[in-house]
């Protein structure tokens, strides 16, 4: 799995070095803003190599077990829905809905508890981190 | 500085530290950090990260009191869930289920509960000594040091970040050199280019550290560890946590070398409070007269990394408030939160702000007694959390991510950066990747190019400026052996090996990612 790793750390930085190019470099002596890039890539290039050739030895790619993927897919759909949530549905809609969607789709707990845990999480951070700390919020179209 | 002045200045602190409005803050920012060490996945960095913005209504002192209340709390309050369920609630707790467990599983959790819980309290509160006494002349050292010492202890910093982490050495220098990359995002301070912003503005002022943390330690944490069953949880009984006369005597060395040996390695950059907890048990295991004793229920062996963990986490404090340069990442997660506050930590610190200093020191004693009183009583109390079935903890905790990242800069681009990263973290960790060197890179990304470029300014663009000046050429000549030392992998697995830092990664990631 090294290999692999190493390959695609090698992808990165090889790409870093092609968007770098539009960055002025300026001089050995007198570094621009394009220097330390390329400088980092090009040290991450050589460290991916020296992974991906000294790999042989690691586990291989099928050793790794990925029972628990269904759930982490849902939750990082959950964390896109909330990123395009926000600010279009406001903090207690958003959470609201991913807290629930995930109580009741996913883990399929009882109606009684999804909704009490997500009103509770939804109003209830509202109400401490808004109200108590006045840490900025947003709010939905219908004003919650 | 004098005794007399140290005293007189201290004295300051417990002004302000022991007003009922800091104390207060002392023992929220404890609970917090103890439930925050407990909860399996959300250890302090993640913990720190989510609650920062809890602490934007506060003054910088009462911010920083309650801040540092949860990073030791949360050292605290790791132990409970290693001993009692061998899970550790954070990294620096590994080591303790071995033995901590051990002992459950032989009806003495109450006393390895107790060990831990007192021993935390001595190494805790002998090591604020040690940050009291090493901060200031550190600090006065410090203002000798220009943009080539500063590059210099930068670079150093990295290399034993990733030298002294127990993984692969080029994977940890791959992930500290990612981190550096992320932190090129931005305007250039220099020249005000805007880099890698791709038509965001938000990206102007970079990635910050709390998107970045709470995704690789916190997010990805929930996505390894979603889906699967609760483990058992066995309760002690508050009538079986005294030690027994011999477990007292067994743990008065290994808590005396455990803070000792926390503190030194705390200093030096690097997963401080976690590497300290295997080199402490692996010298325990060293000097026993029964080392075949480890692994089934030794006291020492709770004694020594409780003891090493949390005198790390003071002195991992020293080289953040004397010279401003985080040693790993929870300290450079708690220097951006000064900086959120309006501290510049760092050499002047001391002398232009000696009531938040010589504050923050007294509340860390004051922090100290108050862990040592929720800890033991309350420890039933504690465990309870555990019973909650995963299923319905983790959505709880990712609602506290999504709101703690958003809550920073109020912009749902740290909620997408908190979603990649998380994705980031999980697939790194099931590659056997460290994470903790990206955070690292990232928070010392743009002053390690600032140093660097002012160093070549001031010397017309001769790179003779790293090596004419002792103390970078010191710092640097160190980095060179380090890496020649890591070209030899004989010598240098077996000096790991040694220490017991071997495979120390690999363990601490199987350890956190499947309870």
């Amino acid at each position: 799995m090294d290999r692999i790793s190493g390959s695609l750390l090698a992808l990165f930085a090889l790409w870093v070095i092609w968007e770098s190019r539009n960055l002025p470099f300026g001089t050995f002596r007198n570094p621009g803003p394009g220097y330390m890039p390329i400088l980092l890539a090009s040290a991450l290039l050589l460290f991916s190599v020296v992974i991906a050739l000294t790999g042989g030895k690691a586990e291989r790619l099928t050793s790794i077990g990925w029972k628990e993927i269904s759930h982490a897919t849902a939750v990082l759909a959950a964390c896109i829905f909330a990123a395009l949530g926000m600010e279009r549905f406001g903090y207690r809609l958003t959470v609201l809905l991913v807290a629930a969607v995930l109580l009741k789709a996913i883990e399929r707990k009882s109606w009684f508890l999804t909704i009490t845990l997500a009103v509770t999480l939804a109003f209830g951070t509202f109400y401490v981190f808004y109200t108590l700390l006045r840490v900025p919020l947003p709010f939905g179209p219908l004003g919650i | 500085m004098t005794m007399t002045e140290t005293l007189q200045n201290l004295y300051l602190g417990f002004t302000v530290a022991l007003a009922p409005g800091m104390l207060l803050y002392a023992f929220i920012g404890c609970l917090i950090g103890t439930l925050v060490g407990v909860l399996p996945g959300v250890g302090p960095l993640a913990g720190i990260s989510l609650l920062l913005p809890a602490s934007f209504g506060l003054d910088a002192t009462s911010a920083i009191v309650l801040l540092a209340g949860i990073y030791y709390g949360a050292m605290y309050g790791g132990s409970t869930t290693s001993i009692l369920m061998r899970i550790p609630g954070e990294a620096a707790s590994v080591m303790t289920c071995i033995d901590g467990y051990a002992m459950t599983r032989k009806g003495r959790g109450g006393a390895a509960l107790a060990i831990a819980a007192v021993g935390s309290y001595a190494a805790g509160t002998v090591s604020v000594i040690g940050l009291m006494l090493m901060a200031p002349p550190l600090a006065r050292f410090a203002l000798r040091f220009g943009p080539p010492e500063y590059f210099a202890l930068l670079l150093l910093g990295l290399l034993v970040l990733a030298y002294m982490s127990g993984g692969s050495l080029p994977k940890s220098l791959a992930m500290a050199l990612l981190g550096l990359l992320l932190g090129m995002i931005g305007i250039d301070p220099m020249t005000g280019y805007f880099r890698f912003h791709y038509g965001l503005v938000e990206l102007g002022d970079g990635i910050g550290v709390v998107p970045v943390a709470v995704g690789l330690f916190g997010l990805s944490e929930i996505l390894l560890t979603a889906g699967q069953a609760a483990p058992e949880v066995i309760k002690p009984r508050l009538r079986e946590l005294l030690p027994s006369r011999r477990e007292w005597k067994d743990s008065a060395w290994p808590i005396a070398r455990g803070t000792l040996l926390g503190f030194l390695i705390g200093i030096i950059p690097g997963s401080a409070h976690i590497i300290s907890s295997f080199v402490s048990y692996a010298v325990e295991r060293r000097l026993s007269k029964h080392p075949e004793r480890f692994g089934q229920g030794a006291v020492e062996g709770v004694a020594g990394p409780e003891s090493a963990n949390n005198s790390a986490t003071s002195g991992a404090f020293v080289p953040m408030l004397a010279l401003g340069v985080p040693s790993g990442p929870i300290p450079a997660v708690m220097l951006a939160a000064m900086m959120v506050h309006g501290i510049s930590p760092g050499p002047l610190l001391i002398q232009q702000q000696p009531e938040l200093f010589w504050g923050f020191i007294a509340s860390m004693y004051v922090g100290n007694i108050v862990l040592l009183i929720l800890n033991l009583p309350l420890v039933g109390l504690f465990v309870n959390i555990l019973r909650i079935p995963y299923p319905i903890l983790y959505p709880s905790i990712l609602v506290f991510c999504l709101l703690g990242v958003y809550a920073v800069n109020g912009s749902v681009i740290d909620i997408w950066i908190m979603t990649m990263m998380g994705a980031l973290g999980y697939l790194l960790r099931k590659f056997d990747f460290e994470t903790a060197p990206i955070v690292l890179g990232l928070v010392l990304a743009p002053m390690l190019e600032m140093s660097f470029r002012q160093s070549l300014s001031m010397s017309s663009g001769s790179y003779a400026v790293f090596v004419n000046r002792p103390i970078a050429l010191v710092m640097l000549a160190f980095g060179v052996l380090l890496l020649v030392l890591s070209l030899r992998p004989l010598v240098a697995e077996n000096w790991r090996k040694a220490l017991g830092l071997q495979g120390g990664a690999n363990l601490e990631e199987k350890n956190s990612s499947s309870p």
